[in-house]
């Protein structure tokens, strides 16, 4: 076995040296293993980095370790060039070097820095080769997440003629923007902006859908990812089945729907909309009246072309792809968790979501606002914003980005359907940076009337025929107490749940709250710490559709770049 | 209607004494009002109790003084419990209290002569003593 | 089961009705109330200002006095249950004030007496539904709304009682004793505490708004664990019917006054007299008198 190559950087850490460059060396050449390479300026420069180069090729090494005080920040260039250079990514890495806080001297800084190294190039050393030197780079992609972001990458990657495989746990892509009435700033029908996109990516030769499907496990590197993913058992045959609806129709279950936000009845066998990408159904079986009474099989009886199917199992596949792009996108924080706002218990107190099915032409009322407990037509209508963010102390501390322009739109919305009705939103601040977002907030309120009241709601409770709210207007001072006929709260976006265990299975990171943490937030916003990783969306943070889309650009044009070296 | 901002005002002595008697950031306030629109008795109050903090951090001590929240606060810790920051509002009425009650000449509230026998008679020990805890020096 | 009780000062005057309740209803149910010796009044306000160690004492001393007798410490009173409570609490956690407060009281507590209140011995150590099988008479279609207060919720994380925002230990309680408990928005705020003597415009005020609420609900009595909330909303009705002619009036009750009844002790037990808005018109209604 050769030598391992050490390149050492000398840069320092907010001028704090992290080691005596000299005492290293020296360090390091007491074992005749390994060949310490320092260069001055540092090897992030352009001239360090053909150093670093030179060096690799005249000493003919074919292991390395880089060391670096900003792996976060430089780790990819890095990783990137080593592999340029001919290295096995499987033996090459990019160690980070930190000063220790609780140690004073640099002599004591050093001597941890050599032992670092030398346990990584113990390490380094034991390692056999991964067969992915031979194995050809894998020019294919898999986008985990059907969500507007996991869409727009996948069709950019398919239209740079590169096969994509599109997973999403439900049956039919479309994410969260398939439960939407219209989307600011333009107030433009999201099912008509996104229609065109969902059939576009059913049918782009390029892609694959593989819905109602998770990730099972993932191995392998960039260019030869090995994934395993479940496909549940839909208890459809959706090779027989041919997308009729009538099976739907049919069943006489009526029972929650998770996508109408309980705002409206679903059936047991449904799919998620009309305009579903695929057009086909899944079996609910904790809500099937034949899973779980044992009697009913309508659907099967119905069904034209005998797809039914409730013997069906989950099936495992398994695929090879080169990159992966993570876009799980967000849920809502669950309002059953919010005490001072009933704990979900008053039914006129809705979500965000719930009341995008109200105002959809689609959902449950066919667009027409009428509230949950008894049909009526709200005329008191309250809006509150910041519902479980910017609330370091009982919920999340950060702002969910969107909520401001969403409950705008919510209010104009309200305003455009029932004209004599008053919308009050109850905000800390107006969020409102994107193009064209401040005239719209503006519109809402010289125009429609809409009245901004400036401060928290404390508490709201049921009373009778109403919910009343008690806020506060902090511009007057005043304590403010509205009889309500319904409310909308502006929870807070979290991370989709299980983000965590995925983002284990693709060994990236997570930050406390469990969004994906980028590889570096200001220059490598779509990087993960794992090559060939990407992220995009609100499983990142927080965010609207404009900057969504942006990032699964950005990811989609990552992945190019990177099958394009190969 | 017009107040003095400057390094003098802001975040002054006065300010400094009601964080250290209550042990809150008074700069750690979001103005979201969460403590106004929750509390029982603000109906009665001149300024809501996040104007006070407001008006605290400010450094305007005469017209904190002068307002009478401090005073209606009944240490029920509704604000308490729900403020998105954390901070316990009713332990900064009880600092505000106290840096009147603790001034050399007596300050206090509320003195026994002023209650009717008639009520002396019927009010049990308990709110005689918290209210003469909150209330005198 | 053997408890030590503190009554604290109110419970041994103006609040008999709740404590002498309390004592008969421990025997019926086989758990004895041990009372501290000695006691002192526990201050009626925990201290919120920060360098008040002072009024730490005498709490910090009925703690110390309930570890060396050995036992758990129980009372009736909500304020007196959230001063010891939070007492405990801090003298166990910050150990820089548990030695001043040990030096001033000469003692040496850690913190470490374990301390309930009367409704959670109900549900943990009897429970509720042996509760159930021990009563003798039926309060069904008594329609009881259980006020809780401010001082044995919060602050939440000390008290570590229930849920903040919905609780619901008193309901189980009521339904225990066969009552229908009446859920109530008002049922966790304030009553006005001290502003009785400070402010008693406003305390009426507080208690009008909690009346009305329970009122609303379909309720016949409300039901309290404490002697101020006690006061506030029972004996402050007569300034709420001078002003709000129209004002109904309602019975206030002390929870162990309907255990009384419930486990069928003798109605002059019970010192219904003691109670502003006499209950014993509505209990006759109810055909329990
Ligand atoms: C009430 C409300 C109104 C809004 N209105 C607007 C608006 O008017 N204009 C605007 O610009 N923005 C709006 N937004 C924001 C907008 O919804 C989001 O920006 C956008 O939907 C995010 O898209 P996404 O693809 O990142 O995530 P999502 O839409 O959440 O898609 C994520 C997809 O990933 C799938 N998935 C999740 N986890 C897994 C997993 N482990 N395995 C496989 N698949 C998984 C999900 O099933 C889903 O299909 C609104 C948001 C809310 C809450
Ligand atoms: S078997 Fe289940 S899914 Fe099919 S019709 Fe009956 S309830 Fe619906
Ligand atoms: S976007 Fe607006 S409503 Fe949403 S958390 Fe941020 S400030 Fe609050
Ligand atoms: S609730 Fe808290 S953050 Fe909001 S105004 Fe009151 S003290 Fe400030
Ligand atoms: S503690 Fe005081 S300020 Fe806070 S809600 Fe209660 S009465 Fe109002």
């Amino acid at each position: 076995m050769g030598r391992v190559g050490v390149v050492l950087c000398p840069c320092e850490l907010e001028g704090v040296p992290l080691f005596n460059p000299e005492v290293l060396v020296e360090g390091l050449k007491r074992r005749g293993d390994v060949l310490p390479f320092i260069h001055y300026p540092p090897v992030c420069s352009e001239l360090g980095m053909e150093a670093i180069r030179a060096f690799l090729e005249k000493s003919e090494l074919d292991r390395a370790i880089v060391t670096c005080s900003k792996p976060e920040l430089f780790g990819p260039t890095f990783k990137k060039a080593l592999r340029q250079w001919g290295l096995n990514p499987s033996l090459s890495e990019v160690l980070g070097i930190r000063p220790a806080p609780e140690r004073g001297g640099l002599q004591e800084a050093t001597g941890d820095v050599l032992i670092l190294i030398e346990r990584k190039i113990d390490e380094i050393r034991e390692r056999v080769p991964s067969k992915s030197q031979g194995v050809p780079f894998t020019k294919r992609v898999m986008v985990i997440g059907g969500g507007i972001t996991g869409i727009t990458a996948s069709i950019d990657l398919g239209n740079a003629g590169y096969e994509v495989l599109l997973v999403d746990r439900l049956p039919s892509i479309g994410g969260r923007m398939l439960q939407l009435s219209e989307t600011f700033p333009t107030l433009d029908c999201a099912q008509c902006t996104l229609t065109p996109k969902t059939v576009e990516t059913g049918q782009h030769s390029q892609i694959r859908l593989i819905t109602y499907a998770e990730i099972e496990s993932v191995s392998g590197e960039v260019g030869n990812f090995l994934v395993k993913i479940r496909r549940k058992a839909a208890y459809v045959d959706w090779a027989k089945c041919t997308g009729c609806g009538l099976c739907q129709e049919k069943c006489p279950s009526k029972v929650h729907s998770e996508f109408e936000r309980g705002i409206g009845p679903g059936k047991a066998i449904y799919t998620l909309s009309p305009q579903a990408v695929p057009n086909k159904p899944v079996i609910n079986r904790e809500l099937c009246r034949y899973f779980t009474r044992g009697k009913c099989r309508v659907c099967e009886k119905v069904c034209p072309v005998g797809a039914i199917d409730y013997e069906q199992e989950d099936t495992f596949i398994e695929e090879r792809v080169g990159a992966i792009i993570v876009a799980t996108g967000f849920d809502l924080y669950p309002k059953e968790e919010i005490g001072e706002y009933g704990y979900g218990d008053v039914p006129d107190v809705i979500d965000g979501l719930a009341f995008e099915r109200l105002l959809s032409a689609s959902g449950p009322t066919a667009g027409e606002i009428r509230r949950p407990s008894d049909g009526r037509i709200p005329k008191e209508m309250v809006f509150i914003q910041c519902v479980a963010s910017r609330d370091p102390e009982r919920y999340m501390p950060y702002c969910s980005r969107a909520c401001c322009m969403y409950t705008a739109k919510h209010a104009r919305l309200y305003k455009h359907k029932v004209h004599d009705g008053r919308a009050y939103i109850f905000y800390m601040d107006i969020r409102s940076m994107g193009k064209g977002y401040e005239e719209f907030i503006q519109q809402g309120v010289e125009e429609e009337g809409i009245l901004y009241l400036r401060g928290r709601v404390s508490r709201l409770f049921r009373d009778n025929d109403h919910v009343v709210v008690w806020g506060v207007d902090t511009l007057t001072g005043k304590k403010v107490d509205i009889a309500a006929d319904m409310v909308v709260l502006a929870t807070a976006m979290i991370p989709s749940h299980g983000i965590r265990e995925l983002a284990e299975k693709l060994h990236i990171k997570t930050d406390e709250y469990g969004f994906l943490t980028e590889a570096q937030w200001k220059l490598y916003p779509v990087e993960t710490g794992v090559e060939g990783v990407y992220l995009a969306g609100c499983a990142q943070g927080p965010k609207d559709i404009a900057d969504t889309v942006a990032q699964g650009d950005a990811a989609a044009s990552k992945v190019q770049a990177l099958f394009a070296q190969h | 209607m017009k107040i003095e901002v400057s390094r003098r005002k802001v975040h002054n002595e006065f300010a400094q004494k009601v964080e250290e008697i209550s042990g809150q950031n008074l700069f750690a306030c979001y103005q979201c009002g969460n403590c106004t629109a929750g509390c029982p008795v603000s109906f009665a109050m001149d300024l809501g109790p996040h104007q006070v903090i407001r008006f605290c951090l400010l450094g305007l001590e005469e017209e904190v003084l002068k307002s009478n929240t401090f005073w209606m606060c009944a240490s029920c810790l509704q604000c308490t419990s729900r403020c998105p920051k954390g901070l316990d509002i009713a332990r900064i009425m009880e600092a505000i209290r106290l840096v009147i009650l603790r001034k050399k000449e007596r300050l206090d509230r509320l003195e026994v002569a002023e209650l009717s026998e008639e009520f002396l008679e019927r009010v049990p020990q308990i709110a005689l003593i918290s209210g003469f805890r909150k209330f005198s020096s | 089961m053997e408890y030590l009780y503190f009554p604290g000062c109110t419970l041994y005057t103006k609040a008999k009705n709740l404590d002498e309740a309390g004592r008969e209803c421990a025997k019926v149910l086989g758990f004895e109330l041990k009372e501290l010796s000695n006691w002192t009044c526990c201050g009626a306000a925990f201290p919120l200002a920060k360098d008040n160690i002072m009024a730490l004492a005498p709490p910090a001393r009925i703690l110390a006095r309930a570890k060396e007798e050995g036992g758990t410490l129980t009372t009736l009173c909500s304020v007196c249950f959230n001063v010891i409570k939070r007492t405990n609490r801090l003298i166990r956690g910050d150990e820089e004030r548990r030695e001043k407060i040990n030096t001033f009281i000469e003692m040496d507590y850690q913190g470490d007496v374990q301390v309930l209140h009367y409704l959670e011995i109900l549900k943990r150590d009897v429970g509720f539904d042996s509760l159930k099988a021990a009563v003798k008479r039926d309060l069904q279609g008594l329609k009881v709304a259980p006020f809780y207060g401010c001082m044995l919720l919060r602050p939440f994380e000390e008290m570590e009682f229930d849920d903040k925002e919905a609780p619901t230990i008193f309901e189980e309680f009521l339904e225990g004793i066969t009552c229908e408990p009446v859920d109530f928005p008002y049922k966790i705020e304030c009553c006005g505490a001290f502003q009785s003597v400070g402010a008693p415009e406003v305390a009426m005020e507080c208690a009008y708004a909690i009346l009305n609420s329970a009122l609303k609900n379909g309720a016949e009595a409300v039901t309290t664990t404490c002697p101020l909330c006690q006061f506030n909303i029972d004996s402050m009705q007569r300034e709420i019917r001078e002003r709000y002619n129209d004002f109904p009036g309602i019975p206030i009750i002390y929870f162990t006054q309907l255990l009384g009844l419930a486990l069928g002790l003798p109605i002059e037990k019970l010192d219904f007299n003691r109670n502003d808005v006499d209950p014993r018109p509505l209990m006759k209604e109810k055909g329990l008198l």
